[in-house]
């Protein structure tokens, strides 16, 4: 058993003792850096993060000001072409890049924040708590949340991301909510729990270090969902003319490319560039998930 | 030491919670220091339910439990259930189930030490862990470090048993904790657990098995649908048994050399002896104990 090559216990049993920390981190870290589906993942979202936050460092004119001539294709000058009234498509895309994570971010952190945790006590706990929040998590759940998401941002003064995100993430965690109790529910009564219960461990330990790590790609994998949805909803809010009022996004990229006829008129770079990004984003986020699925789960490890 | 006296357990059942099952009936029994208890009986006999409620990890729906003059069930708040755990402990029928098995195995050790005693220097730890691994006579080099798919079930059982001495207990509740093992490994801890008796820990010994309850324990409790049946010092529940449900479970264990025709011949050849078994009105939920000689006692038929 010991001599099995690559095998976790193996690995390390030669080299000299380390702290506990220590050596878990780097055995979390030598899985994760030959992991390719990880890697792949990885670097895309985070090339894209890194273009949303330096990006428009570099653009000296708003996204949204007529900078150039009209309806250009893609040429050294302006990498992604212009618009129909002359507005640099690269500018809108780095600046959209930008809003579509600090909406996903928002968005699907709060509510990913609210359903699991929400989830995880109604799960573990059982009972008449469980009642209770099952109960708003219904009745939250049977809300026509687009129709609520209109009236609301269509009657508030101030219409930024932040408010945007807000009421997404508001409005979205009950899908959350009820993934995270279901599987909470079964976890609560496996024997590692119960043991954890009796080496004298509080409620939100057991919850944090015994369950949710069970769970972790279970969580990820609704944190992307989320962060998809709330990027979803906010282009629908965009395209019906709720999105920030002097911003640009995606999906506003998308819905004006439309609202002017980019399609017909053949300008495949004013709609290419945001629905390729949000593709690529989600996409290559849900390959990272299955990449840390493997990292964190030892038996998938391929050993 | 352990006093449970008229303890019930009713579970509601059905859509709406309208049918009512009695897991346990009216069961009375005491646990003295450095003595095992078995309690024996068929599936839903209310005898893991018996062990989950001595641990604290369901509620009695009537009833008291105390442990050394404390009420158990009227347990307030975090820091008396984790002194609680100081004293008592459990070890579980399914070892693989026990064991998160995201991290390592020895991470049940880790879990007492950070609970009962974070001053502890780690050299100290060290000694103290490779002390109870002795006790339980696992090889340190073969387990510690392991992931639980990684080892044997005999080995995890062990880990477990390893785990509950690093505290200063005074009951174990076994529960089940030899069926999952194979033949050749269940001596080990069946006489394990003989060693811990002798060092005047007291057990309760949850099994389905009467061979394995004849074998290690000074008294025996046989549980029919909840309530008891017969109880008494283990030599005499199995050489004379008294109860009409005690004889036929004992007429079931299959024997060498000889056909049910065989065993059920004798059995009608032999008629319990002329014991007076006591009787509940109907609807009533008590479930008395008539002594039919010193210290052996048999219950109510519900045949």
């Amino acid at each position: 058993m010991t001599n099995v090559s690559g095998a976790p216990g193996a690995a390390d049993s030669g080299t000299a003792p380390e702290p506990v920390a220590e050596r878990k981190v780097s055995e979390t870290l030598h899985f994760a850096r030959r992991n390719p589906k990880l890697l792949i993942g990885l670097s895309i979202v985070l090339g894209f993060l890194v273009l949303g936050l330096v990006g428009p460092l570099f653009i000296d004119h708003d996204p949204n000001e007529y900078v150039g001539p009209q309806t250009q294709s893609p040429n050294g000058e302006y990498w992604f072409g212009t618009t129909t009234f002359g507005q640099d498509v690269w500018a809108q895309f780095v600046y959209g890049v930008r809003s579509t994570f600090i909406i996903g971010f928002l968005g699907g952190g709060i509510a990913f924040i609210l359903g699991t945790t929400v989830g995880f006590v109604a799960g573990y706990k059982g009972g008449i708590i469980d009642e209770i929040l099952n109960m708003i998590t219904n009745v939250v759940l049977v809300l026509p949340a687009l129709v609520v998401l209109i009236v609301a941002v269509a009657y508030l003064d101030v219409k930024g991301l932040f408010v945007q995100g807000l009421f997404i993430g508001l409005t979205s965690w009950p899908w959350a909510a009820r993934a995270v109790r279901s599987q909470a529910l079964t976890l609560a009564n496996r024997d590692y729990v119960d043991l954890a219960r009796l080496s004298g461990r509080r409620t939100w330990r057991i919850i944090t270090s015994e369950m949710a790590p069970n769970m972790s790609s279970y969580l990820v994998m609704s944190f992307i969902l989320m962060f998809g949805g709330a990027v979803l909803i906010a282009a629908g809010l965009d395209f019906i003319g709720l999105g920030p009022s002097n911003g640009v996004s995606l999906g506003m990229m998308l819905e004006s490319a439309m609202q002017w006829s980019a399609l017909q008129l053949g300008m495949w770079w004013w709609f290419l560039p945001p629905g390729a990004g949000i593709t690529a984003i989600v996409g290559s986020m849900y390959i990272l998930n299955v990449g840390l699925d493997e990292v964190f789960n030892p038996k998938l490890r391929e050993l | 030491m352990l006093e449970l006296s008229h303890v019930h357990k009713v579970y509601r059942v059905g859509a709406f919670g309208g049918a009512k099952l009695r897991a346990v009936r009216d069961v009375n029994l005491v646990v003295e220091p450095g003595e095992v208890v078995s309690l024996i009986g068929e599936s839903g006999s209310g005898k893991s339910t018996i062990g989950k409620m001595v641990l604290g990890l369901t509620k009695p729906s009537q009833g008291s439990i105390t442990f050394e003059g404390k009420d158990v069930t009227s347990l307030r708040g975090f820091g008396e259930k984790k002194e609680y755990y100081r004293y008592v402990q459990g070890v579980f029928q399914d070892p693989f189930s026990s064991f998160n098995p995201i991290f390592k195995a020895d991470r049940v050790f880790e879990l007492i030490r950070s609970s009962y005693f974070p001053g502890v220097a780690d050299a100290d730890w060290r000694k103290k862990v490779l002390d109870v691994m002795d006790t339980v006579r696992l090889d340190p080099d073969n387990v510690l470090n392991k992931y639980p798919h990684q080892l044997s079930g005999g080995q995890l059982q062990r880990l477990l048993i390893a785990r509950a001495l690093l505290l200063d207990i005074r009951l174990l509740v076994a529960d089940e904790i030899i069926s999952m093992l194979d033949a050749s490994t269940r001596i080990d801890v069946l006489n394990l657990l003989a060693d811990l008796k002798e060092r005047g820990l007291g057990i309760l010994f949850v099994t389905h098995d009467l061979s394995l309850g004849n074998y290690v324990s000074d008294r025996s409790v046989i549980l029919h649908k909840g309530a008891i049946a017969e109880m008494g010092p283990t030599k005499r529940v199995f050489d004379n048994p008294l109860h009409p449900y005690s004889r036929h479970l004992l007429s079931c264990v299959p024997q060498l050399h000889r056909t049910w025709a065989e065993v059920d011949a004798e059995l009608a050849a032999d008629p319990p002896e002329d014991v007076e078994l006591p009787v509940v009105a109907e609807g009533d939920d008590s479930a008395p104990l008539v002594e039919a000689e010193q210290g052996h006692f048999v219950g109510i038929d519900q045949s």
